[in-house]
């Protein structure tokens, strides 16, 4: 069961047929049916349902004086590393327990200035460092549709309070993988926008050149709107580009004709499981059936994605990391003098992924280590970028993948950390080029989700998401089958 | 390159992480079984390659260092650990532990 969609809440609560605190109601009643709290599903670190029902009673108020927002009416979950002034933001770490941003993040602030309802905090890998939702201060959270197994991660929360039906859209974040694999492995829609596309300003940094906002939605419309509510010029993130946004769900009932599908021969290997090859392949033959025009082709530096990212991303967290220090806001452990005090702080405070990811970025960036790893991977993520580059120059419009390598699997099933890394193969390699991607269901394999995912070139979103809606339409209900 | 129980203790010293004797012993086997894998980087052929800088189709923008007011919500002791006089307290450097006040 997914929530109402977007478009409808809106419609309705613009009409006067539903008011906004009954939308909100029923995401209350909804979450409290699928055990949304911290003994069940565990989807929240916060929620505070009365401060949503008064912004919805809000909402009543002025609908006469204005002009409809996109999202008006809507919950919208919120991960929480993105900052919020009237709910706590605590990257699901100890380290920030209990701490309330003194800003809101530009994402928050146009939800609400579009009519949406922050509606609750979502679980995540403590400062996103995960692939699974396992590694938070407030426990794992669990997938919906087979609770023994992750919903993925980094934001695991925010992909099951949208499967969970609690919500249409959530918002997450990427720096490599962390909205589109949830996405797959919960059989919902998620969005990587191109870098620059969405204001950083407001979302805690962990790898800066790689971090974006993203948007989870029940389906793709859901996500597009979403989107298009966030997105834009903010002149509080310098990396934030100043490019018109296009409506992104003008592309709704277009077909293909006219599109160039490109299948990246290294991401489908002889390795891949035979029946995520198998839904894929039927996704491919619908795209051709939709008219679209599909060829294979090579981005051949794929294979050094994870390399690459796992010495980037920690390299990058071990800078930003060091402001959780005790001294400026969050938890804080007396020790011995100063040093003792940020010892003390950060070795209690933070779990033991971003233990090892703060070890791991500090030994790369080392001297007589930094040659050999980060401006090594730096030359290679450049190899990665061009492979795209000379892809999208080619005449091919966007690309189609697996979005995962595997169904979500147990929960505390992989305990090897670089095992854990390779969830990110198929998604890592969009954060390290900075293009646009997103995941949608394309079916199932022993009930559990599979995700396919386009790829387009920079600040070609709309692109992506006509692909996607047409994929979706003809896919009708197998994709959840 | 294999990390050593000297190289932990000294990247935990940088990252200001305080790792008991036992856990730094387990990192230094996690630090090399993953860092066997970044290896395969060191086969490619990189000569002439810029590092990446910024991923945008614009690349990295370049801006004055000024911005808008920063816009808080709540003043600083709203949430720091500890304030006085406007200033975040710290305890004493070892270094000068003969003073008598913070």
């Amino acid at each position: 069961m997914t929530a109402r969609s977007c478009a409808v809440v809106r419609e309705e609560t613009a009409a006067g047929r539903v008011l906004a605190t009954d939308t909100v109601d029923a995401a209350v009643a909804r979450a409290r049916e699928v055990g949304a709290g911290r003994d069940g599903l565990n989807v929240f670190v916060w929620r505070d349902d009365d401060d949503a029902k008064s912004q919805a009673s809000s909402i009543a108020d002025r609908l006469a004086d204005t002009k409809p927002g996109a999202l008006l009416g809507v919950p919208v979950a919120i991960k929480d590393n993105i900052a919020t002034l009237t709910m706590p933001t605590t990257c699901g770490s100890k380290i920030l327990e209990g701490y309330v941003s003194p800003y809101e993040s530009t994402v928050v602030k146009r939800l609400r200035a579009a009519g949406a309802i922050p509606f609750g905090k979502t679980n995540m890998d403590e400062f996103a460092m995960g692939s699974s939702t396992e590694h938070s201060a407030y426990g794992p959270t669990k997938n919906p549709i087979a609770p023994d197994r992750v919903p993925g991660g980094s934001s695991g929360g925010s992909a099951v309070a949208v499967a969970s039906g609690i919500v249409s859209i959530a918002l997450g974040s990427e720096t490599g993988g962390s909205v589109r694999q949830p996405a797959a492995f919960c059989g919902i829609v998620g969005v990587k926008p191109t870098y620059g596309r969405v204001s950083r300003f407001g979302l805690v940094a962990f790898a800066s050149s790689l971090d974006q906002v993203g948007v989870f939605g029940a389906t793709v419309d859901d996500a597009a709107r979403g989107l298009g509510a966030i997105a834009g010029h903010d002149p509080m993130d310098s990396t934030s580009a100043n490019i018109a946004v296009p409506d992104y769900h003008a592309g709704a009932n277009a077909d293909l004709k006219d599109l160039v599908v490109g299948l990246p021969k290294e991401y489908f290997p002889a390795s891949l499981d035979p029946e995520i090859r198998r839904l894929c392949d039927a996704a491919v033959d619908r795209l051709r059936g939709l008219g679209a025009t599909v060829k294979e082709v090579s981005l051949p530096h794929t294979d050094l994605a994870i390399p690459v990212y796992y010495i980037v991303a920690p390299a990058e967290a071990s800078s930003n990391l060091a402001r959780f220090d005790g001294v400026r806001y969050g938890f804080r452990l007396e020790g011995e003098g100063l040093r003792g005090m940020y010892e003390a702080t950060r070795s209690k405070g933070f779990g033991p992924e971003v233990t090892r990811r703060i070890l791991l970025g500090t030994y790369v960036l080392s001297a007589g280590y930094y040659d050999a790893y980060y401006r090594k991977a730096q030359q290679v993520r450049t190899l990665i970028a061009d492979d795209f580059r000379r892809v999208f120059e080619s005449g091919v419009h966007v690309l189609f993948t697996p979005t995962a390598p595997s169904t979500a699997f147990q929960i505390g099933a992989i305990s090897d950390p670089y095992e854990m890394y390779l969830s990110d193969i198929f998604t890592a390699t969009a954060n390290l080029a900075g293009v646009p991607a997103m995941s949608l269901p394309i079916g199932r394999i022993g009930g559990l989700p599979v995700g396919g995912q386009f790829l387009a070139s920079h600040f070609d979103e709309a692109r992506m998401f006509t692909a996607a809606y047409a994929l979706e339409r003809a896919l009708g209900a197998e994709a959840h089958a | 390159m294999a990390v050593t129980i000297d190289d932990v203790r000294h990247i935990a010293a940088l990252a200001r992480l305080g790792l008991p004797e036992q856990r730094a012993a387990a990192i230094v086997n996690e630090l090399n079984t993953i860092l066997a894998h970044m290896d395969e980087l060191a086969k490619v052929d990189t000569a002439g390659v810029q590092e990446a800088i910024g991923v945008g189709a614009e690349g990295l923008p370049v801006r004055k260092d000024l911005g808008p007011p920063f816009p808080l919500a709540r003043s600083l002791d709203a949430f720091a650990p500890s304030m006085r006089d406007g200033f975040f307290l710290v305890p004493r450097l070892s270094t000068h532990e003969s003073t008598e006040e913070s």
